[in-house]
């Protein structure tokens, strides 16, 4: 087979890519800027022999997620923040009934109903603590739709993987803008399938990890598991009152993600070879840093890119080393200062971090960037 | 004649290794329960092939104790979660059984878009007049006047009628009976779980540690009692007419069966017609 | 005198067994039994309730209907059936 050419927008490729992926389950409610994934999700999957469901609200969506999951099926929602906070709680039972699922985020400008139209990434440390208690997710930034593409499907296999919630975080402008997707050769692509048991049902244990993961026995397979929320052991039965339990299994669903770190991580490094100053960004904002680097390399300012498309679980050990060389980093995002505290974080006083913050609405232009550049390296 | 230790035979149902559940003395739950299973036993269905999905809440733990697939989900959610599970996997018999605040308050809305939908499940709501995990709350189907811990002076709400509202958002199979109707409850499941479409069956249940004994019923077997004396079986009423007051009759019966095409189907049919060749 | 032939009838028996430690003392198995075959007994189970007991002086009044198995809330009691041949005065 050969590789196909398309005009895509990020709404179209993040479906497509998820179809690729193997998703055949979506559900979801109408929000803007989110609602061409759903509209496009509900044309394309019963072509492909799927299932589309416009469910009640969001909350009832990712619970519905969860339901196709255990079912046995590869699961997607699309929503924005609105939305998000409403399916916080199923994203913690999803955590910890360790139930593989995709919530397509597409960042509208937030708090509250804000500024539906309009880009915002202030999303991000909501998509990594939204909901309570000690847990992680994998957070998955792309910065094209060709990106959308890729990454999505990365996003499905971590997913089934790691038995974790993904999500793709995307920024209003990514969904919208359309540009050249290349979609590689099917055999080329990579798919993961969750792992299933391979012992009888007396000795499977559905909690019990082998190699960091337990395998995963869905509805149907004879193997009777009980799922719940509760504080459970490794035999899914609940233990409400045992903190030893608890610390086993909050380290588990934690660990299997904070082990595994270098191994989910994809940062791209632009010019960051012999660089003074690095630019840190994520999805479309690092289009725009790409640019003030090389505004700023014109005028001969050693700056590089540092661009995460995972956000989380966050690169610490990347930072703390690139902290050994770079002295000044600059976060430029779409809040008020979300990226940056975990840089900051990460550097241990090793090197400035400054931030660079838009409130939403609009995207940094390169020459705001090229200028703070400019401003760092004039020793602010 | 003597009297033995044995296992049960229904032990076979359940996962024996978590009985005694965690209900109160006198606690409906376990009723509800039991007739369940003899549903399941008589009906011969494959427990590889049915999957029990729970709320939370005292009814919420009932997923817990059946040995099947079972999901204990989050407060109010069980039936978007039951109808992902029925649509990814529709081979599986879905059934979700939670009680009236989790059904019909937080998850209110989710039940009305279910039977709305008619999607291929059985929900077997347990109706105990408040809410008894958290000590004993006012709920969605307190009865108007009845003290609980959030009513002190006496419930000045008005309560859903749930055979009433599952009607009306178009639920094929409805039912109500009490828990004293054991047999009758489990000829009704019988019938709900061969039921294509939304099935609902109201149970009603003693909750005698938080609600009854605020309400002049502290034994359960009172609360039994007033159901063999209070309760009428009215077959085929309209389900308007079979409100709950307290200290009235309560209205007990099957009110609803009909047929209409399932989402299941609808979802088939489509795929057929729009599948890539 | 009789000018048919007399079938041998057969007369439906109830075996009880009772689950102790499973009970929670609630007496619906007690108050419902249509026979009245069930008492409380004196001893304690596990968790202090008083499980039921057999009225001793009737052997063979339990029919086997199982009511007090599909009413009890705790799985603690359950009813198997025993035919037996009926003699006739």
């Amino acid at each position: 087979m050969k590789k196909e050419i398309r005009f895509w927008n990020g709404s179209i490729a993040v479906s497509e890519g998820a179809i690729v992926a193997g998703c055949r389950f979506f559900a979801g409610y109408p929000i803007t800027p989110a609602s061409d994934i759903a509209e496009y999700m509900a044309l394309r999957l019963p072509q492909e022999d799927g299932i589309f469901i416009q469910m009640e609200d969001e909350i009832a969506s990712i619970a519905a997620l969860l339901g196709a999951s255990w079912g046995g099926a590869k699961v997607m929602t699309s929503t924005s923040g609105p939305g998000f906070s409403l399916m916080q709680e199923n994203v913690g039972l999803a955590a910890v009934t360790e139930t593989p699922l995709v919530i397509a985020e597409v960042q509208r400008a937030g708090p509250s109903t804000g500024m539906p139209t309009l880009v915002g990434q202030g999303d991000v440390m909501q998509s990594r603590w939204g909901s309570h208690g000690d847990y992680e997710t994998i957070v998955i930034s792309p910065s094209s739709p060709q990106e959308s593409f890729d990454l999505v499907i990365r996003a499905f296999n971590l997913a089934e993987l790691y038995r974790v919630p993904v999500i793709f975080l995307m920024d209003e402008c990514i969904a919208h803008m359309s540009e050249r997707v290349v979609i590689p050769p099917k055999e080329e692509i990579e798919v993961v399938e969750r792992i299933k048991p391979n012992v009888s049902p007396e000795k499977y244990m559905p909690f019990q990890p082998v190699n960091d993961i337990a395998p995963m026995a869905t509805a149907g397979m004879g193997y009777r598991v009980h799922v719940t929320g509760l504080t459970h052991n490794e035999k899914g039965y609940p233990m409400t009152t045992s903190p030893e339990v608890q610390e086993w299994m909050v380290r588990h669903i934690c660990d299997k993600i904070r082990k595994n770190e270098h191994k989910i991580r994809d940062i791209e490094e632009y010019r960051m070879e012999d660089a003074e100053i690095a630019i840190v960004a994520f999805g479309i904002v690092g289009r725009s840093a790409k640019a003030a680097v090389k505004m700023a390399r014109r005028h001969r300012i050693k700056a590089g890119l540092i661009r995460l498309k995972t956000i989380w679980p966050f690169p610490e050990s990347y930072f703390e080393s690139m902290a050994d060389s770079i002295k000044k980093f600059i976060v430029a995002e779409i809040n008020y200062g979300q990226i940056k505290l975990e840089v900051e974080r990460a550097v241990h006083g090793k090197a400035s971090v400054e931030l660079l913050p838009k409130f939403g609405g609009a995207v940094h232009q390169p020459m705001e960037i090229y200028q703070k550049i400019k401003e760092v390296k004039n020793g602010n | 004649m003597e009297i033995e230790a044995r296992a049960n035979p229904m032990d076979k149902y359940l996962r024996a290794d978590r009985i005694p559940h965690i209900w109160c003395s006198g606690c409906g739950l376990g009723i509800v329960l039991n007739a369940f299973l003899h549903a399941i036993e008589e009906l011969n269905i494959d427990l590889d092939k049915l999957a029990v999905v729970s709320g939370i809440g005292c009814t919420g733990r009932i997923a817990g104790y059946i040995n099947t697939d079972s999901y204990h989900t989050t407060h109010g959610r069980a039936i978007p979660f039951a109808t992902g599970l029925k649509l990814a996997n529709p081979e599986m018999k879905v059934v979700v059984i939670s009680g009236d605040g989790d059904l019909f308050a937080i998850g209110g809305n989710h039940f009305i878009h279910a039977a709305r939908r008619n999607i291929d499940i059985t929900v077997i709501g347990v109706n105990n007049y408040n809410y008894g995990m958290t000590g004993g709350q006012l709920g969605p189907t307190t009865p108007l006047g009845a003290r609980t811990t959030t009513s002190p002076y006496g419930n000045i709400e008005h309560p859903f009628n749930l055979c009433h509202v599952a009607h009306a958002a178009g639920a094929v199979y409805v039912a109500r009976w009490t828990v004293l109707h054991a047999i009758r409850l489990k000829n009704s499941i019988k019938e709900a779980l061969n039921k294509r479409g939304f099935s609902f069956i109201e149970v009603i249940a003693a909750c005698p540690t938080t609600y009854g004994r605020r309400n002049k019923m502290p034994d359960a077997l009172d609360e039994m009692r007033f159901y063999r004396e209070h309760s009428v079986i009215k077959h085929g009423i309209d389900p308007s007419q079979a409100n709950i007051e307290i200290g009235k009759e309560i209205v007990v019966g099957k009110f609803v069966d009909i047929e209409k095409p399932t989402f299941n189907e609808a979802v088939e049919e489509l795929k057929k017609k729009v599948k890539k060749k | 005198m009789t000018y048919w032939v007399e079938e041998e009838e057969k007369k439906v028996h109830g075996k009880v067994y009772i689950i102790k430690d499973r009970c929670k003392q609630c007496g619906f198995c007690i108050e419902f039994c249509p026979q009245g075959v069930l008492q409380q007994s004196e001893e304690f189970n596990a968790k202090g309730y008083h499980p039921p007991k057999l009225v001793e002086t009737d052997e063979k009044k339990c029919v086997g209907c199982g009511f007090c198995q599909m009413i009890c809330p705790d799985f603690a009691i359950f009813v198997e059936k025993e035919e037996e041949n009926e003699e006739r005065d």
